[in-house]
C-alpha cells in the first residue's frame, strides 16, 4: 500500500523533454542543410499515390491552372497538387527532383539546362500579355506608343508627359506637363522577364545597359511587390506608368496603351492580339520569344509561359502509370484544357503551337520507350 | 487512525531504507534530474540553433563570396542579369530607415513610459492606453503595409509636392515613419516597467526636499530607468533593422543609393522578400544569402555594441 507513492511523471516534465528534443532536432537540421536536401529528394519516389501530381512554379500561370486541375480532377480524379512559388523555384524543385513537373516564365537558361543534369521538356501551356497602364489626370483616352518611347521612359530619358515624342504620336489627346512616375516589378517575376526581353529587342541601349531577366537593375522608377503593387503605384501618383498582366489589368478596369508592332501597327492588347502574336515559326522544342513578334495583327508585349518536366521519365524510382498519368495531364491541357484559357484571360496557343506542343510530348520516354501512344 | 499513525512512523523508515538498501532511486528524485536535464538540454538548444543559422548563412553564400569577394559590402551596383551584386544601397537604405525610425519614436516612448509609470500607474485609463500599446506591438505588419499605402503615403504624396520633389508618396521617410509606429511599443513597454520600479523611498525624498513633480522626473526616476530606458531602445532598433513587409510595400524598391529621404530605396530585408522567389541563377541566390548574413551580423553587432552602451550607462 505504499507503493503508490510514485507519481506519474508530469506533463511540465513532458513537455520540456518534447521542446528540448525538437529545439535539438531543428538544430541539426539546420546544420546539415544538404542533407536535408537531398532527403527531400526522395519524396516523389516516397509518394506512392500516383493519383496525385505534384508541381510547382510560376505564380502567372496559378490562376488558369487552378481551374483546369479542378476541372480535371472532376473527370478523371486525379489530383494536381500546384504550388504557385514563383518560376526559379519551380526549376529548382523539378532539379531537386520533388515535383513531378515545373513551371516557368522563360524557358531554361544554357547554366540552368546544364545544371538540370538530363533533357528537360518545354510545353507551352498557354501565353500571356504585359500590357503598360498608365494614370494621367484628365486623360481618358487609350494613349499610343512607340517601342522608342517605352524604352527612353524606362531609361529615364524621356521625364514629362508632354514631351515631343509622345504628343506627336497622340494628336488630339492632351498631355499635361506633369514628371512621369516609372512603375516596375520589384519581386523577381515572369512578367519582368517578358517585358526586359521586349525591351532588349527593341533598344540596343537597354540591351547593353541592363538586359533582360525576371530582376533587373532599373536605371530608373519605383518597384512595386506583384501585379497589385505596381497597379497600387500606377493609380496612386499622379502620372505614374507601368507594366502588368493583361488579365490584372481588365479585371481592374485599368487603363492601358495601344502599342506598336514591328509591322507598324497600333495594337490594343487583348486575347485575340495575343494568341495572334503565337501564330509565328515556332522552332520544335518551342523555346521561342513571342516579344516582337512578326505577326502583322499581333500584340507585342507576350509570351509563353512552359510546364517543364524531364524527357526520361523513369527516375527515382517513379512507376510508368506516374509518368502516363503526367503525360495525360499535360496532353489534356494543350487541348480541352485550352478552352478556360479565355475565360481567364489568358491567350489560348495557336494551332501551329498546339502541333508543336504534341510533339513535344510524344517524345517523353519511359526506360527509352514512348509514354503517349 | 491505527493505521493512519502507522503510515507515518513506517514511510520515512521505508524512504531510508529504499535509499540504503536498493539501487532503485525515487521517482521524485529522478524526476528533479530529468527536468533538470531537459532544460539545459534546452538552453544548449537554442546555441546550437543560433550557430547552426550562422553556419548555413555562411556556407550558401561562400559562392557569392568566391564570385564577388569583398566588393559586395561596398559595391554600388545590383544587377542580377551580369551577375554584378553590392548591398552598399542595401544597407544604407537599412540603417538610414532604422535610425530615422528611432530618432522619430524616440519622444514617443519615453513620454509614454513616463506618463505610464509615474503619473497614471494605475486607473482604468492606464489599462486601456497600456492594452492599445500592446496592440500596436501584435498587429501583423503587413496590416501597417496597407496602413502605409493607402494612408501614409497619400499625406507623403502631398508634402513631396509642397516641397517640390517627385511625389512619389513612397520612399525612406514613409517606410520610416511606418517603423516608428511599429517600434514604440517595444521601448514604450520596457521603459514603463522600469520606470515603475524606481524605489519610492527616493522619491519621497526628493518631493520632501521641495522638489516639484519634473524635477522628481529629471533628476530622480530618469537616472534611475536609464539603463531600462536604453534597453528597450535597442529592442525596437532590432526590430526595425529586422522588418520586411511593411517596409517593402512603402519603400519604393529602388536599388539606387537614395538621393534624400523622399527618394525610394531599398533595405536588405525587403530585397530578400522581393528576389528570393524567383532567384534563379546561383550567384544570385547566393548573393541573396549572404544579404541575409551581413543582416545578421550587422544586427548582431548593433546589439553588442548596445549592450556595451548600456553597461557603460548603468555604471555611473
Amino acid at each position: 500500500m505504499i507503493n503508490t507513492i510514485h507519481p506519474k511523471p508530469r506533463l511540465l516534465t513532458i513537455a520540456a523533454i518534447l521542446l528540448s528534443a525538437m529545439s535539438l532536432l531543428t538544430a541539426c537540421n539546420g546544420g546539415s542543410g544538404n542533407n536535408s536536401a537531398k532527403n527531400s529528394d526522395s519524396t516523389t519516389s516516397n509518394n506512392n499515390d500516383d493519383n496525385t501530381l505534384l508541381g510547382a512554379g510560376s505564380t502567372f500561370v496559378y490562376p488558369l491552372f487552378s481551374k483546369l486541375f479542378y476541372v480535371y480532377n472532376q473527370k478523371t480524379g486525379i489530383k494536381i497538387n500546384y504550388q504557385s512559388i514563383g518560376s526559379g523555384g519551380g526549376i529548382l524543385q523539378l532539379k531537386n527532383k520533388t515535383v513531378d513537373f515545373g513551371d516557368s516564365d522563360a524557358p531554361l537558361t544554357d547554366d540552368q539546362t546544364k545544371s538540370m543534369g538530363a533533357d528537360v521538356l518545354h510545353v507551352p501551356m498557354c501565353s500571356g500579355a504585359v500590357v503598360l497602364s498608365y494614370n494621367i489626370p484628365g486623360v481618358t483616352d487609350t494613349l499610343k506608343l512607340t517601342p522608342d518611347v517605352i524604352a527612353s521612359i524606362y531609361l529615364g530619358q524621356i521625364t514629362q508627359w508632354n514631351d515631343p515624342k509622345i504628343t506627336s504620336i497622340n494628336p488630339g489627346v492632351k498631355l499635361p506637363k506633369m514628371q512621369i512616375a516609372v512603375a516596375h516589378r520589384s519581386d523577381g517575376s515572369g512578367t519582368t522577364n517578358i517585358f526586359t526581353d521586349y525591351l532588349s529587342k527593341i533598344s540596343p541601349e537597354w540591351k547593353t545597359k541592363v538586359g533582360k531577366g525576371t530582376a533587373v537593375n532599373w536605371p530608373a522608377g519605383l518597384g512595386g511587390k506583384g501585379n497589385e503593387g505596381v497597379s497600387g503605384l500606377i493609380k496612386q501618383t499622379p502620372g505614374g506608368i507601368g507594366y502588368i498582366e493583361l488579365a490584372y489589368a481588365i479585371q481592374n478596369k485599368m487603363l492601358f496603351a495601344r502599342i506598336q508592332n514591328e509591322s507598324g501597327n497600333y495594337i490594343t492588347p487583348s486575347i485575340a492580339s495575343t494568341s495572334a502574336a503565337g501564330n509565328v515559326q515556332m522552332p520544335a522544342d518551342s523555346k521561342v520569344s513571342l516579344t516582337n513578334t512578326d505577326a502583322a495583327n499581333g500584340y507585342p508585349i507576350s509570351g509563353f509561359t512552359w510546364a517543364l518536366i524531364y524527357k526520361e521519365q523513369s527516375y527515382n524510382g517513379r512507376s510508368q502509370k506516374r509518368a502516363e498519368n503526367l503525360l495525360n495531364l499535360l496532353w489534356w491541357n494543350i487541348h480541352e484544357g485550352q478552352q478556360y484559357c479565355a475565360g481567364l484571360y489568358y491567350a489560348p496557343l495557336s494551332p501551329e503551337a498546339t502541333t508543336v506542343a504534341e510533339n513535344i510530348l510524344r517524345s517523353a520516354t519511359y526506360n527509352g520507350k514512348p509514354i503517349l501512344k | 487512525m491505527q493505521i493512519s499513525t502507522q503510515k507515518i512512523i513506517q514511510q520515512p523508515e521505508k524512504r531510508y531504507k529504499e535509499k540504503e538498501f536498493s539501487a532503485k532511486i525515487p521517482f521524485t528524485i529522478k524526476r528533479e534530474r530529468y527536468f533538470r536535464k531537459s532544460l539545459v538540454l534546452a538552453a544548449i538548444g537554442v546555441i546550437i540553433l543560433v550557430m547552426a543559422f550562422g553556419c548555413t548563412l555562411v556556407v550558401y553564400s561562400i559562392p557569392s563570396f568566391k564570385a564577388l569577394g569583398i566588393h559586395f559590402l561596398y559595391g554600388k551596383t545590383w544587377d542580377p542579369v551580369n551577375n554584378v551584386f553590392g548591398a552598399y544601397p542595401f544597407l544604407l537604405g537599412t540603417l538610414i530607415t532604422s535610425f530615422l525610425a528611432l530618432i522619430i519614436s524616440i519622444p514617443f516612448s519615453i513620454s509614454i513610459a513616463l506618463f505610464l509609470g509615474e503619473y497614471y500607474p494605475e486607473g482604468w485609463f492606464s489599462n486601456l492606453l497600456k492594452n492599445a500599446i500592446e496592440l500596436i506591438a501584435a498587429i501583423p505588419s503587413v496590416i501597417y503595409g496597407f496602413w502605409g499605402l493607402f494612408v501614409l503615403v497619400p499625406i507623403v504624396r502631398h508634402l513631396e509636392m509642397k516641397f517640390g520633389v517627385l511625389p512619389y508618396g513612397v520612399g525612406i521617410l514613409t517606410a520610416s515613419l511606418i517603423l516608428s509606429v511599429m517600434i514604440i511599443p517595444y521601448a514604450a513597454s520596457m521603459g514603463r516597467e522600469i520606470v515603475k520600479m524606481t524605489p519610492l523611498r527616493l522619491k519621497e525624498a526628493a518631493y520632501s526636499l521641495g522638489s516639484t513633480r519634473y524635477e522628481v522626473i529629471r533628476h530622480v526616476v530618469i537616472p534611475y530607468a536609464k539603463s531600462g530606458l536604453l534597453a528597450g531602445i535597442l529592442l525596437s532598433l532590432g526590430r526595425a533593422l529586422g522588418e520586411t513587409m511593411a517596409v517593402t510595400m512603402v519603400i519604393g524598391n529602388s536599388s539606387l543609393i537614395p538621393k534624400n529621404i523622399f527618394a525610394p530605396g531599398n533595405t536588405m530585408a525587403s530585397v530578400i522578400a522581393n528576389e528570393f522567389t524567383e532567384a534563379a541563377g546561383s550567384v544570385y541566390l547566393s548573393a541573396l544569402i549572404e544579404l541575409g548574413l551581413v543582416l545578421f551580423l550587422v544586427t548582431a553587432i548593433i546589439n553588442i555594441a548596445g549592450k556595451s552602451i548600456i553597461k557603460r550607462f548603468s555604471k555611473i
